[in-house]
C-alpha cells in the first residue's frame, strides 16, 4: 500500500470550472496524517489552530484538524497523488 | 401545539456528537434525518411482512401488497391527488423528471417545439431535457431570475408561445428558498397548450401541498428530503395524461398481458393499470412503506405546523446573519417569499472553508453548486454555502451556528 492509500479515505473534487479537491483522511490515521504534512509544508497561518494555511512547493492548501484538506488550483487530480504522496512519506 | 424539542426525541441521530460537539444538521435540503417511526418500520417489515407484491396468493404477499398500495394512497392523501392511481414510486426526483422526459418527452417533442425552464432550476430538472434535445432537436429556453433570485415572471411569459410543450419550473429553488408560483406558470402555460413540470423536491417535505389547486401537470419529490427513507421519491401525474401515455421502462408488474401471437412472431402486450403501468419490475417496497410512515409522520405534525417552524427558524436566521460583517447572503432577504434555505459566503473565504470549519465544531452545511451551476454563473458566485432547516431544528442551533460563523470572521 503506498503513503496516499495508508491516509487517505476519500478525495471529492468539486464541480464547475474552477475545481477544488478536498481530501479527507482516513479517521484513525488523521493525526498521523496531520504531523507528516505539518513537517514537510511551510505554515503561513494558523486559525484557532483549527486550519492550517500552508505551502509546499509553492502550492498553497488548507489542512483542518478534522483530518481533511482544500487543494486549490491543481491542474488535474494525478498532480494532487503527486504532492500527497510527497507529503505523506 | 408545534414542539420541536419533542420532535427532536424522535431522532435518534441528533443524540450524536460530531468532533465532541452536539450535531446540529443544517443540511435539510440535501436530506433529512429519519424519525424512529420510520426506522422501526423499515425493520419490522422486513422482520414480519417481506415479500414481493402482487399476484403471488400466499399470506405475506398479501400483506406487503396491501402495505405497498396503502402507501400509495396515503402519499395521494398527502398531496391531495384524486388517488393513487395518480402516484408513481420512482428512486427519487431525478428518476420522476426522466420518467416524463422520456416517456412523454420522447414521443411527443418534435424538432419545431419549445421547452422552457428557469434558470433556478435543479440539474436534475435541466439535464434530461438537454439530452433529449440533443435527440430530438426541439429547442430550450431559460427564464432569467430577478437580482433577488425570484423569477422574473415577465420574462418567463414574453418566452412562452403555442411552440412551447413543456414547461419546467422548480416549487422552490434548493439554492435561495424561493418560491415559485407554480399554479400561475401552470395557468399560463396551459393557455399555450403546455404541461408544466414541476420540481417539488424542496417544497413537499416543507410546506401543504394541493395539486388540484395548484393544477400542475406533473410534480417529482423524493422520500428522503422528507423523513423518509433514501431510493424511493414520487410522480405525480395528471390521471388522464399519465393514462395517454406509453410507459417508461417494460418488465414484469406493468403489463396485464404478455401473448405470444404464433403467426405473427412476436408477443402481444397490454399495459396493467395506473399507477402499475409506471412501476416497472419488482419496486423499492420496504422504502415505500418507510415513505408511508414518513407521511403520516408529517401529517400528524400538520404541514402548516411544518411551514410556521421553518419560517420563524428562517426569519430569526436571516437577521442574524444581516449582523455578521463579512457575510453576504443570496436571493431575497424577504422570508416571507421563501422556504428555510439560506445560501451565503463568507467574506475571503471559499464556501468550502466554510463548511470545514463548520463542521469542527459539529455544525453540518452544505458548500458547492448544489446543483445549480447556471443559477451560481447568474450570480456570479464559483461556490456558495447553504445553510437549511427543519422540523427538529431550533433557535439554539441557529444561535451556536452564528457565534461559529462569527469566529471564523474573527479569524
Amino acid at each position: 500500500m503506498n503513503s496516499v492509500d495508508t491516509y487517505v479515505a476519500r478525495i471529492e473534487e468539486t464541480c464547475g470550472e474552477e475545481k477544488d479537491f478536498i481530501v479527507l483522511f482516513k479517521y484513525d490515521k488523521k493525526d498521523e496524517a496531520i504531523t507528516k504534512i505539518l513537517k514537510k509544508s511551510k505554515k503561513e497561518k494558523s486559525i484557532s489552530t483549527i486550519i492550517y494555511e500552508l505551502t509546499y512547493n509553492s502550492i498553497s492548501f488548507r489542512l483542518y484538524a478534522t483530518g481533511k484538506a482544500i487543494f486549490r488550483n491543481l491542474k488535474n487530480k494525478d498532480e494532487l497523488q503527486k504532492v500527497l504522496a510527497a507529503l505523506l512519506t | 401545539m408545534f414542539n420541536p424539542y419533542k420532535v427532536r426525541e424522535d431522532f435518534p441521530i441528533l443524540r450524536r456528537k460530531i468532533n465532541n460537539y452536539p450535531l446540529i444538521y443544517f443540511d435539510n435540503a440535501a436530506t433529512s434525518q429519519k424519525p424512529k417511526q420510520v426506522i422501526d418500520i423499515i425493520k419490522n417489515f422486513y422482520e414480519t411482512h417481506n415479500a414481493n407484491v402482487h399476484r403471488a396468493v400466499h399470506t405475506l404477499s398479501q400483506e406487503a401488497s396491501e402495505l405497498y398500495e396503502q402507501a400509495h394512497e396515503e402519499v395521494a392523501d398527502f398531496i391531495h391527488a384524486k388517488g393513487m392511481e395518480e402516484i408513481i414510486f420512482v428512486r427519487g426526483t431525478t428518476e420522476a423528471i426522466n420518467l416524463v422526459a422520456y416517456a412523454w418527452g420522447l414521443r411527443n417533442l418534435k424538432k419545431s417545439d419549445e421547452v422552457i425552464a428557469t434558470l433556478m432550476e435543479h440539474h436534475s430538472n435541466i439535464v434530461p431535457w438537454e439530452i433529449l434535445s440533443k435527440m430530438s432537436g426541439f429547442k430550450i429556453s431559460y427564464a432569467k431570475v430577478k437580482d433577488d433570485g425570484t423569477l422574473d415572471y415577465e420574462k418567463f411569459e414574453n418566452l412562452i408561445s403555442k411552440k412551447t410543450k413543456i414547461v419546467c419550473v422548480s416549487h422552490v429553488s434548493n439554492f435561495s428558498g424561493v418560491i415559485n408560483d407554480v399554479g400561475k406558470v401552470a395557468k399560463i402555460a396551459h393557455e399555450y397548450g403546455a404541461l408544466t413540470v414541476v420540481d417539488g423536491a424542496q417544497s413537499v417535505p416543507h410546506m401543504p401541498i394541493d395539486v388540484k389547486d395548484l393544477d400542475v401537470d406533473f410534480l417529482a419529490f423524493s422520500g428522503h428530503k422528507m423523513l423518509g427513507p433514501t431510493g424511493i421519491g414520487v410522480l405525480y401525474g395528471k390521471g388522464e395524461i399519465l393514462e395517454e401515455m406509453e410507459p417508461f421502462q417494460g418488465g414484469g408488474e406493468m403489463i396485464r398481458e404478455v401473448a405470444y401471437n404464433n403467426k405473427e412472431g412476436h408477443c402481444v402486450i397490454k399495459w396493467n393499470d395506473l399507477p402499475w403501468k409506471f412501476e416497472a419490475g419488482t419496486p423499492n417496497i420496504c422504502d415505500g412503506i418507510g415513505l408511508m410512515e414518513a407521511v403520516k409522520y408529517l401529517e400528524k405534525l400538520g404541514m402548516e405546523n411544518v411551514q410556521a417552524h421553518e419560517g420563524m427558524l428562517t426569519k430569526y436566521a436571516m437577521q442574524k446573519l444581516l449582523e455578521c460583517k463579512n457575510v453576504e447572503i443570496y436571493g431575497p432577504k424577504d422570508v416571507s417569499v421563501k422556504c428555510g434555505i439560506i445560501p451565503f459566503n463568507v467574506e475571503s473565504l471559499s464556501s468550502h472553508d466554510v463548511a470545514l470549519f463548520l463542521d469542527n465544531y459539529g455544525i453540518m452545511i452544505r458548500s458547492g453548486f448544489h446543483c445549480t451551476q447556471p443559477l451560481h454563473e447568474t450570480f456570479k458566485l464559483k461556490s456558495s454555502a447553504r445553510a437549511s432547516f427543519y422540523i427538529y431544528n431550533t433557535l439554539e442551533e441557529i444561535d451556536r451556528f452564528i457565534e461559529v460563523l462569527k469566529e471564523i470572521e474573527q479569524a
